[in-house]
């Protein structure tokens, strides 16, 4: 049993850092309706510069490496390119394809995934590089010797790194005057656009969050594990958690996250024995696709209604 | 001038509903074939053949498979590469339990096998559609991958899942040579992709049309979108089956499945966006188009640049090239290279007068 609680509870904290990935996707989905496959390669671009200012600052400005100067710095420069990325997308790949099929969105995103991990890797190089923001990855002993279940610090910092992001997500969402303008065009553009929000802006704004939120994912993600392309295949692990949790849906990509999150853990360590192991590489996708089936919206996406 | 059909009077129904309507592009069709047929296989280097024309022939086969399928079906897949390995494992499994199965046997038998596995992970289709069917089918991608991998069987008991593929023989002559693997290729394809051409506009290639066009009017009009999707899995599945079975015997010789990984469905998925979404023609030139460019950015960018960008930039240039090109051709052509060649032969029929 305290086998069991350890699996689930490594599951759950590395589902968050899915949820990390999948809230970007969801941000813009809800905004402009594209499902941005390019996520993850955001993710890697936003982890790539943050790590590259780091090791490049020092040397321009005269600075001690590994200052907390160099990393806000670093963080403002790297929020600041995500920003530029965004609203570059927002402009040069999203205007000219304003009402087309969402299908054509989505493999034109799939393009811009290729152009970001080329530009990133392109300007940093493609080295796997170790990303340090100070905390141990280590159990927290009190909670070893209590109950003897490993629960990591680092994990724990990344769930709650996860949740104040939400949460401030949602404040800045629900009692901004950009958040209200923001629920506006998600619920409706033409409806936004004739009350005088200026849609463009409001999609530049989107595509700048959900660089943030990359780049919150990519600096976790990164510390966790190095950081690699192999970044990049975080979005695909996000996508079963999409639409697990419903396209539209905050607070579906968090608990969709958790699901898939323990799930695959648990799957792995119950089931994968019994069929050779290395299950984690499609059960959440399996997972995803039998839910699909029976409620195809999503735990908490809104019920598609086809008018013809 | 010489591309004109003024004088051309069909007067049978059949002459009416040739696949070439017009004498020269009838001609140009044989032209073509006997030019890739004979004389490029006389005069083509190895390395032509082996590295350049047969991938070309390959790909262009797995794309008229993701053609079908999303190009006039409307069903968005990601994992025509896993449908390859099926083919390719399939086809070895045949030839290897079977004694003595004809070699064009196991070709179809591994399409079939392919076909059967496309239909199994096309049934959520039937449910769920645009991205959502696209997850559906990254788990086909994995699965199939990891099956492969993971059972010893697929490969009768090769480490890590390599097979080696048998000889090619038919009717006891021996494919060994390049140019004798290329013809063989050529002659799959090129009978594959007039059945595609053909069948793209019988009933069934229409009633794909009207699904991806809009399945709730297709239904009205009585069209089963249930069977006309799993149908267009299936055919899209088998094609992409033989092309995977080619890729194994005719290019690469041995295989493993890591190879037939996200990766390469992507870039079968980029052929039809670059050639023609809903093009049996235009799914050569994109497959033509990407299999060329790594080679002409490799060859262009050192002799531009010289050495001093590093190895690494090469692929990174390509990524971005690459990249940059679907979001250019989703904006600017979306109906890729093919509609610039239907284009070139408008402007050839009234060429030299400007009406």
């Amino acid at each position: 049993m305290q086998f069991f609680f350890e699996v689930l509870i490594g599951g759950l904290l590395s589902g968050v850092l899915y949820s990390l990935v999948a809230l970007g996707f969801v941000l813009i989905y809800k905004a402009s309706g594209v499902f941005n496959f390019a996520q993850g390669a955001m993710v890697f671009f936003a982890a790539l510069t943050f790590v590259g200012f780091q090791e490049v600052l020092p040397g321009w400005l005269g600075l001690e490496p590994g200052s907390a100067v160099v990393f806000w710095l670093a963080f403002v420069l790297a929020l600041a390119s995500m920003v530029v990325l965004g609203l570059l997308t927002e402009r040069v790949v999203l205007r000219p394809l304003v009402n087309q099929p969402h299908i054509t969105l989505f493999m034109a995103t799939i393009g811009l995934t290729f152009l970001v991990e080329g530009i990133a890797q392109g300007i940093w190089g493609a080295n796997v590089r170790g990303l340090d923001l100070g905390i141990v990855d280590e159990p927290i002993e009190w909670l070893m010797d209590r109950s003897g279940i490993l629960v990591s610090k680092f994990d724990l910092f990344a769930a709650a790194a996860a949740g104040v992001l939400v949460t401030s997500l949602a404040l800045f969402f629900q009692y901004t005057r950009i958040g209200r303008a923001l629920r506006a065009v998600a619920d409706d553009h033409q409806a936004a656009l004739s009350i005088g929000i200026p849609l463009q802006h409001i999609w530049g704004i989107v595509w700048g969050v959900a660089g943030f939120v990359a780049l919150v994912a990519g600096m976790i993600w990164g510390a966790r594990n190095g950081v690699q392309f192999a970044l990049t295949f975080t979005a695909l692990k996000a996508l079963p958690v999409l639409i697990l949790g419903g396209f539209t849906s905050v607070p579906g990509a968090i608990v969709g996250g958790l699901i898939i999150g323990a799930s695959e853990k648990l799957a792995e360590v119950y089931i994968g024995p019994m069929v050779g192991g290395g299950i984690e590489s499609w059960f959440p996708y399996m997972l995803a696709l039998a839910f699909l089936l029976v409620r195809p919206e999503g735990l908490f996406g809104e019920r598609h209604i086809d008018r013809v | 001038m010489l591309y004109r059909e003024a004088g051309q009077f069909k007067t049978s129904y059949s002459a009416d509903q040739q696949i070439f309507p017009i004498l020269q592009d009838r001609y140009g069709y044989w032209v073509i074939l006997a030019i890739f047929g004979v004389l490029v296989p006389m005069l083509a280097s190895a390395y032509w053949l082996k590295a350049i024309l047969i991938p070309v022939l390959i790909f262009s086969l797995a794309a008229i498979g993701l053609n079908i399928l999303t190009g006039y079906a409307g069903q968005l897949s990601l994992g025509s590469a896993a449908f390859m390995a099926v083919g390719a494992f399939g086809a070895y499994n045949f030839r290897l339990r079977i004694d003595g199965l004809p070699f064009l046997v196991a070709l179809i038998l591994g399409g079939l096998a392919a076909a059967a596995v496309g239909v199994l992970f096309g049934l959520p289709s039937l449910r769920i559609k645009g991205f959502y069917l696209a997850v559906a089918t990254l788990a086909a991608q994995f699965f199939i991958v990891w099956v492969l991998v993971k059972f010893p069987w697929f490969s009768n008991n090769a480490s890590s899942g390599v097979i080696t593929a048998q000889d090619v023989v038919i009717l006891g002559y021996h494919f060994d040579g390049p140019q004798a693997k290329y013809v063989l290729t050529l002659a799959v394809v090129a009978a594959l992709a007039l059945a595609a051409k053909n069948l793209v506009r019988t009933a069934t290639g229409r009633s794909w049309m009207a699904v991806r066009d809009m399945d709730v009017a297709a239904e009205v009009i009585g069209i089963r979108p249930m069977r006309a999707k799993l149908l267009a899995f299936a055919v899209s599945s088998f094609y992409c089956g033989v092309a995977g079975a080619l890729y194994a015997y005719t290019y690469l010789g041995t295989v493993e499945p890591e190879g037939f990984n996200l990766d390469l469905s992507f870039r079968i998925l980029f052929m039809i966006i670059i050639g023609g979404v809903g093009s049996i023609m235009g799914s050569f030139l994109g497959s033509a188009f990407i299999v060329l460019l790594p080679i002409l950015l490799d060859n262009v960018v050192p002799a531009i640049f010289g050495n001093a960008l590093g190895a690494g930039f090469a692929s990174n240039l390509q990524l971005i090239v690459f990249g940059g090109l679907i979001i250019f051709f989703l904006i600017v052509e979306p109906h890729g290279l093919a509609r610039l060649w239907q284009i070139g032969k408008e402007k050839l029929r009234l060429w030299p007068f400007p009406h």
